[in-house]
């Protein structure tokens, strides 16, 4: 235990996903030896994030304005859209470069035991997006790209029921498969079990 | 006291996050009790047992005993019955309720719980096989833990007075079925086959379980809801969301938006 600030700073620091009381306290003693300079833009960088950060009025992505720089491009295919559970998996897809349609943010995944349940998540928005003409044109296509865990699965299999009904929509999940470099014996049953339900005709 | 190593079977209860990679799992274990144990570096991709310890793993566990927790050190699936629940909403929501309220249901860490162990491996088992009615399978999971902890509901006798039955009234409070001189006020007055529903669950009793129809089913859902909150005294977060047996559809969800 520090004194008064610098203890109160570790507690700050320990409460953010990912860090530990070891890396809290790193962190507290390398800004308590930073340039005030320095201090002042991580200062403005927070108060900014607050202030200035939207969530885009069409697909749930951080924005600086009303509607995100994915959704105002012009040049993005609207008919495909790419549902992911974070602002952080537009990232990751975005990073691949393989994607150039449309996404829609869940803001989560379904997780009874945390008490979320479809009303918690974006799911009725991302139906209102089906229903109407987005940008001009229909979407055609769903790309379900929830995390491969328990809660990201469940919440493809309740999409998937959702959204079956829709004429004309093609409903896809992102492959998971075995990593590469491993022996299938060591495979864990989650892993080895999406493997078997995707697996495709040689 | 423990020795330094030990290995259990458990069903994984919950995982939290811990630091970067971490993670620190709820097991409720055949021979420990509830055990909460670290299990580092499962959230690397590359991990061998992250997935392993996702909530429904049915494990066998090697443990190492630690200052403050415990931690894992080996992990071999039993029954991975996640791999089917996550298909299923409804059979995944209501498993999500049978392991919150097991959790809820052991307080203390270490307390031996075997026969509360094989009633959760024993539901987990039933939701994932996917042959009987996933509502009918946690109210009998839920009417049974409770029987464990001392609250079995009264279902042909006076809950009260001991008074033979059968009673038409039932009151939440007074722990059952409650003759019309000990009925308090505000007590319900539940279908006959929703009494004989209860008494089905409570014993196991499936062929007279399943023959009941859908109106006593719900109304048994709703009673046992409301006896499981007021001996919890906290409403669990996941039973609200159980899917019971009306399945929405988009049609559905935008008549009600
Ligand atoms: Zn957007
Ligand atoms: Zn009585």
């Amino acid at each position: 235990m520090y004194e008064g600030p610098v203890q109160d700073l570790i507690d700050e620091l320990g409460r953010l996903p990912g860090v530990g009381p070891k890396s809290a306290q790193r962190i507290a003693f390398h800004l308590l030896a930073a340039e005030p300079a320095d201090i002042a833009r991580l200062q403005d960088a927070l108060q900014r994030v607050k202030e200035g950060v939207v969530f885009c009025e069409v697909c749930g992505n951080v924005s600086e304005e009303t509607q995100c720089r994915i959704c105002r491009d012009a040049r993005r295919d609207s008919t495909v859209v790419c549902v992911v559970e974070e602002p952080k998996d537009v990232v990751a897809v975005e990073r691949t470069r393989e994607f150039k349609g449309r996404y829609h943010v869940l803001g989560g995944a379904l997780d009874p035991l945390s008490g979320v349940g479809p009303d918690q998540l974006r799911i009725r928005q991302l139906l209102a997006r089906l229903g109407a003409a987005d940008g001009g044109a229909e979407i055609s296509e769903i790309i379900i790209a929830t995390d491969p865990n328990t809660e990201g699965e469940a919440t493809a299999t309740y999409l998937v029921r959702m959204l079956r009904d829709f004429p004309g929509l093609t409903v896809t999940r992102l492959a998971s498969g075995l990593p590469m470099g491993g022996d299938l014996e060591f495979a864990d049953e989650l892993t080895l079990g999406r493997a078997l339900s995707g697996r495709r005709a040689m | 006291m423990r020795v330094s190593l030990y290995r259990d079977t458990g069903v994984v209860l919950r995982v939290q996050k811990l630091g970067e990679a971490d993670r620190i799992i709820t097991l409720l274990t055949r021979q420990h009790g509830k055990v909460r144990a670290v299990a580092k570096g499962v959230r690397r991709t590359t991990s061998r047992f992250g997935a392993r310890l996702e909530p429904f793993g049915h494990v066998d566990v090697q443990f190492y005993t630690g200052r403050t927790l415990d931690i894992v050190t080996q992990v071999e699936t039993l029954d991975a019955f996640g791999v089917g629940l996550v298909g299923d909403y409804q059979r995944y929501t209501a498993a999500c309720a049978v392991l919150e309220t097991a959790d809820r249901l052991t307080a203390e860490e270490g307390e031996p719980v075997l026969r509360l162990y094989l009633l959760v491996a024993g539901a987990l088992r039933a939701l994932a096989d996917g042959e009987r009615d996933p509502s009918l399978v946690l109210d009998a999971f839920l009417l049974r833990a409770m029987a464990f902890a001392g609250w079995a509901p009264a279902v042909v006798e006076c809950a009260r007075c001991g008074d033979p039955g059968p009673h038409r009234a039932f009151s939440v409070q007074a722990g059952g079925s409650v003759c019309v001189r000990c009925r308090p006020a505000g007590s319900a007055s539940p279908a006959a086959d929703t009494l004989t529903l209860l008494g089905a669950l409570l014993h196991g009793d499936w062929a007279i379980a399943e023959a009941v129809e859908s109106g006593a089913r719900r109304e048994t859902s709703g009673l046992v809801a409301a006896l499981l909150q007021w001996h919890l005294e906290r409403q669990l977060r996941s039973l609200p969301l159980v899917e019971r047996r009306a399945r929405p559809t988009a049609a559905a969800v935008e008549e009600t938006s």
